[in-house]
Formats: C-alpha cells, structure tokens, sequence
C-alpha cells in the first residue's frame, strides 16, 4: 500500500465518519466542529488530486468563513449546553430509509458504468494559469460566471444585511 | 499517480456523504442543522465535479471552476440563512421547524 493509498483511505474515512456524526450528534456545537473536520477532509482530498488552489479555496471559505457563520448563529440562538429532543420515529425511518435507498441505488449504478478516459495531456494547474482562465472571455474562459457570481455575492450579502438588522426604526415611522 | 486509486472510489465517497446529508435533512427539525446538511451535499457535488475534472479531463478545468463557483454559491447561501434564521429567533424564540409555523407576521 503506497502513501498514496493511505492518505485516500484516511481522508475517505474521516469523511465517512464525521458526516455521520455531523447528523447524529445531539449537541449542535459538536455538529458544527465534526461538519468542520469534513471539510478539512474534503480539502485534503483536494490537495491529493493535485488542486492546491481549491484546496486552499476550500480551507479558506468553507472551513474558515461558512463554519465560523455556523458557529455564530448556533450561540447566538442556543444555549451553548443544547441538546435535541430526539427525533420523531417517522422522521427517523424515512430519513435513514431514504439515505441508504438512495446510496445503494446510486452506488450499485456508477459501479456497473465503465467511466473511460481520453489520454490526454494534463493541463498545468498553478494559480497564474486559473487566474487567467477566470477573467478570460475566450477559449476556456470563465469571466462571465465570475461577474454573475461577484453580483450574486453583492445581492445576497446585501439582502442579509436588511433582512437581519432590526426593524424598530420602520415601525417608528410608520406610527407616526 | 491518479492510477493508485481508480475514479469510483471518489464517487462512492460522495454519494455516501450527500445521502448523509438527505438523511440529516430529514431526520433533524431544527433549522441549522438542516443548513449544515445541505453543506455536507453540496460539499459531495464539489468531490464529484473535481474528481470527474481529474481522471476524466484532465485537459481542461471546468470541474475546478465549477466547484469554485459552488463555494461561492454556498457562502452567499450560507449568509442569507443565517440572516433569516436569526430573524426568525427574535419572532418565534426558537428555530426548531415545528414551532415556526407562520411565514407572515
């Protein structure tokens, strides 16, 4: 077994393992730190495929941004001792039911299929090559997703500010 | 180096992870819970997209590009649901879904 294999094979199980737990801990703050150690793993895997970048995306945004939202809100909405009611035995059912259904069913399907690739050669991935893809408008050129993605951002960020902030002073004027 | 382990070990890595992530979706009735499923499926797709962009066009890089683009659909998401889960604290003083029972107010 090469260190190749072994990295895959840690970095599977940790997947594996902290995505189970991520949904059956009954104390969300622990959820939230497993769903962080998923994301790390994922990001591992990143690196293993040779995309230091995503990686890097990954461990940045995901990891260090989304979590720590994550982690925000479950304080300022929880006591930090909360524990779940357990859930209902119908949700329990249809959850576990339609989870190792669906696993199965995809798991068997993308096993028969002989996935072939093209020899060809690899293209260089650095960061100055990704850069330049991203805000070229020609062949392999991904500008026009990057500017509806940045508006995307603008929108949504903006749309939480408004729907967050308190709306006293809007009652305020609508009484006078 | 791809040739030490093959494509659908990456694949089953996903699936199982993104039906992990349904079965939390179902399973849990409390509103950020239910987001970090959604973070786990949309966390599988990423895998699928970056491994189908490794062994299989390795020429190009649309699944790279198309992973990072979901981090960034996931960011904006992530900050419009917490927005409005916080919202919905100061209304209902809970964000478990059974008690949130009215959309206006």
């Amino acid at each position: 077994m090469s260190l190749q294999q072994i990295m895959f094979t840690l970095f599977a199980a940790m997947i594996m393992v902290f995505s189970i737990l991520t949904i059956t801990s009954r104390r969300i703050l622990r959820a939230a730190t497993f769903l962080l150690f998923v994301l790390i793993s994922t990001a591992g895997l990143y690196f293993w495929l040779n995309y230091e970048f995503l990686a890097g995306v990954q461990i940045a945004l995901y990891a260090g941004g989304i979590v720590v939202i994550i982690i925000f809100s479950i304080l300022l909405t929880h006591h930090i001792n909360h524990k779940f009611e357990k859930p209902g035995l119908g949700n329990l059912i249809a959850g576990i039911g339609v989870g190792v259904l669906g696993a199965a069913i995809s798991i068997s399907t993308l096993l028969t299929y002989n996935f072939s690739a093209k020899p060809t050669t690899p293209m260089v991935n650095d960061v100055k090559a990704i850069g330049n893809q991203l805000v070229s408008t020609g062949h392999n050129g991904y500008a026009l997703p990057f500017e509806v993605i940045s508006i995307l951002l603008l929108a949504a960020l903006i749309g939480a500010i408004i729907v967050a902030k308190k709306q006293d002073t809007v009652s305020e004027t609508e009484s006078k | 180096m791809e040739h030490t382990i093959p494509l659908h070990y990456f694949l089953i890595v996903s699936a199982l992870m993104f039906f992990t992530g349904v079965a939390g979706f179902i399973i849990r009735r409390n509103l950020i819970t239910i987001l970090m499923s959604v973070e786990l499926m949309l966390n599988a797709v990423n895998i699928n997209f970056v491994a189908f962009n490794r062994f299989l066009y390795p020429d190009q890089m649309q699944g790279h590009f198309f992973a990072l683009f979901i981090v960034a659909i996931a960011a904006a998401e992530a900050a419009v649901a917490i927005a409005l889960i916080i919202n919905i604290y100061r209304k209902f003083n809970s964000i478990e879904v059974d008690h949130v029972d009215e959309m206006k107010y």
